[in-house]
């Protein structure tokens, strides 16, 4: 039954084997501004980037930048008012998502794209045993019966190396560690085999020990699997272990986008190049921190022209004027600094 | 060096498990913190890490004095600062200050700035007579890098990193020798956490702090610290200098936990020690018995189960470490910048 239906999902699409270059999941000049009293945040203002199969891209920026929203918009979960998508489009194998009904965009949460949450506790309903929810999605989705529904919902707290994971199936998400808790939202995000998976601050809340095991334990499945996976944090150390490629964004744009090798070797924007400098490194004995001046703006109030330019060491008159655009300085790789130029070619 | 401001001597914290409503019984007992003993030098920065639930933020509290010890004492230059009470208590707050983690919930949002940094002058109205306090809260604010024409504002008008800044300014209103700054930056993002960073270590050149700096970022506390001690279940299982510990660990769990940050750097990838610990924490309520870490420990033997190891100078450490068989191993590869 469940295989039958596998195949009449992937067989209308552009997927199977032969898969065409297009490309698994775009963003493309997406906008999304919030409409509060107080006035209308423009959240998201022009962000593009994809993933592929198999591919890991980070989306790193710090509070505000917009990464989350980004993905909440993806994911269609995003909360409108006050939240609205003004512009662009959002294409999982080609087919613009933000157009489809709510039936359609329904199967591919969960099949087509996944996503797991920062905070696992309230991600996880409290009511239900950790295993009833893995399971629900086999039985609503896949059609299968309670107890085959129950033997692969053990099978995927096992690969998620959760351990007895035959009585934890029976377990309520409180009597979780906060580890184990990650775990299982990773095993209900997976159940259904996603093409990609977008997984936003997966280990924030963790501590260093067991950040290592949950981002281990993502990079291993993604490999097996072949998902396309984006990460979505601020954490500049966890993306140097796992990312293939990194947008970094700020201010609802993205302002660099680079191999994860050529971008903390050279950054090509000076916004990169401050939040390199400025985290301490366990590598590093300590002298003073180089730091980033001030504040990220008021999306309710951007700086005209490039939106770090208050901030930036290098701005010139014409940072303040004109928005630069996010163009290609290298193969594989963008900037949308007016300097991008002289930033790539530095010794 | 220099001698000794504070010591503590086999600081105990446990918190009563308690069943029923109206026949209480105790249960059990929260071992929190369970015999720390470490002194803090004048004008050094002693960073505590440790992961959630080792007790780091309880060591805080009982330090503050906002805590009484189950057993053990905090000596404050020669005093026994655990017993005091009343007007002895309220003068040596004067001299400990804390900064808390969370810059959103430690500020009253219904008080401005400049209520919220006059306050302690008003609890301790030696320090400045009350026709000065309006210009010692402009000296602050100037002092941790805010506007003083800000003094009117409240703290929903300011930022996480500016609130930050005020939490400092009002720790430092007394003028304390020590302040206790608990997870003071994990709140911030990055490039403001830096900001915080420098501002620490700028008033600390100052006015002569010394701080017990409570983290659990560890780049952050190698940052900051001359000396570290690592915590694990309410014990610190290791403690040294910065050298000591970044560079010759020779706990366990020192060196896992060094070999699990992860270094913003690709090129390391994959010529990094990674040690990789199973299973969570274990609850403080019945921790294990002897070594506290040899559920999780790959050198665990017999003995680890049997005895309790001592945090001491042993024959294969330089530096006091909680180990059966301490031994040094360099995880991560130092460098000076």
């Amino acid at each position: 039954m469940s295989d039958i239906l596998v195949s009449e999902q992937s067989a209308p699409g552009p997927g199977g084997s032969g898969r065409p270059s297009g490309r698994l999941l775009e963003v493309d000049d997406l906008r999304v501004e919030f409409r509060t009293r107080d006035g209308v945040a423009k959240v998201i203002n022009g962000v593009t980037y994809h993933v592929d199969a198999g591919e890991t891209l980070a989306v790193l920026g710090e509070s505000g930048s917009g990464k989350s929203v980004t993905a909440q918009t993806i994911m269609g979960i995003l909360d409108t008012p006050p939240g609205f998508v003004t512009g662009g489009q959002v294409r999982f194998h080609g087919k613009d998502m933000l157009r489809m009904s709510d039936e359609e965009r329904r199967r591919i949460r969960g099949e087509g794209i996944a996503m797991i949450f920062q905070d696992a506790l309230s991600a996880l309903n409290p009511v239900f045993t950790v295993g009833f929810q893995i399971a629900e999605q086999f039985r609503f989705r896949r059609g299968m019966g309670r107890a085959e529904a129950k033997k692969r919902a053990i099978d995927m707290l096992d690969q998620v190396k959760i351990p007895n994971a035959k009585d934890r199936f029976n377990n309520y998400p409180h009597q979780f560690s906060g580890g184990m808790r990650q775990r299982a939202m990773i095993a209900m995000s997976l159940a259904l085999d996603p093409e990609v998976l977008i997984a936003d601050e997966p280990t924030t809340a963790l501590d260093v020990t067991v950040q290592a095991q949950i981002m281990d334990l993502l990079a291993e499945l993604q490999r097996e699997r072949q998902m396309g996976l984006i990460l979505i944090t601020h954490d500049l150390g966890v993306v140097a272990d796992v990312a293939d490629r990194i947008a970094v964004m700020y201010a609802g744009r993205i302002v660099e986008e680079a191999d994860v090798y050529e971008l903390y070797a050279k950054p090509a924007h000076p916004y990169t190049m401050g939040l390199i400098d400025s985290i301490p490194r366990l590598d590093e004995k300590g002298q003073q921190l180089r730091t980033i001046k001030g504040l990220p703006p008021n999306l309710m109030n951007i700086p005209p022209g490039c939106p770090f330019n208050p901030r930036c060491p290098m701005a010139q008159p014409v940072c303040r004027e004109k928005v630069p655009p996010l163009l290609q300085v290298g193969p594989a790789r963008a900037s949308a600094c007016h300097f991008a130029e002289e930033l790539v070619n530095r010794v | 060096m220099s001698e000794n401001i504070l010591e503590v001597n086999d600081l105990v914290k446990h918190y009563p498990v308690t069943q029923g409503v109206v026949f209480k019984k105790t249960v059990g007992q929260v071992k929190a913190v369970d015999g720390v003993s470490f002194s803090l030098r004048a004008g050094e920065t002693l960073g505590v890490v440790g992961e959630s639930g080792c007790g780091k933020s309880t060591l805080a509290r009982v330090l503050m004095n906002l805590e009484k010890p189950t057993a053990g004492n905090v000596v404050y230059k020669g005093q026994d600062i655990s017993k005091l009470s009343g007007g002895a208590l309220r003068r040596l707050r004067r001299q400990i200050q804390l900064v808390m983690q969370d810059p959103y919930t430690s500020l009253n949002p219904r008080m401005t700035v400049g209520d919220l940094l006059g306050e302690p002058f008003e609890i301790h109205p030696e320090v400045a007579p009350k026709g000065s306090r309006r210009a010692k809260v402009r000296e602050l604010l100037d002092l941790v890098g805010l506007n003083p024409e800000h003094i009117n504002r409240y703290p929903h008008q300011f930022s996480g990193g500016q609130r930050q800044r005020i939490g400092i300014a009002r720790a430092l209103a007394l003028r304390p020798e020590i302040i206790v700054c608990d997870e003071p930056v994990s709140a911030l993002d990055v490039s403001i956490q830096a900001q915080v960073m420098n501002l620490l270590e700028q008033l600390q050149g100052e006015f002569g702090l010394s701080y017990v700096f409570i983290a659990h970022d560890l780049s952050v506390v190698r940052h900051l610290s001359d000396r570290v001690a690592v915590m694990y279940l309410g014990k610190i299982v290791e403690i040294g200098t910065e050298d000591e510990i970044y560079e010759r660990p020779t706990h366990p769990y020192t060196q896992a936990l060094l070999s699990a940050v992860p270094v913003p750097d690709p090129t390391q990838r994959n010529n990094k020690t990674i040690i990789r610990l199973t299973g969570d924490v274990p609850s403080p309520i019945s921790p294990p018995s002897g070594c506290r870490f040899r559920t999780r420990c790959w050198k665990a033997q017999d003995v680890c189960a049997e005895q309790v190891p001592l945090l001491e100078i042993r024959r294969s450490s330089d530096h006091p470490s909680a180990c059966h068989f301490a031994e040094k191993r360099e995880i991560v590869a130092s460098h000076e910048v």
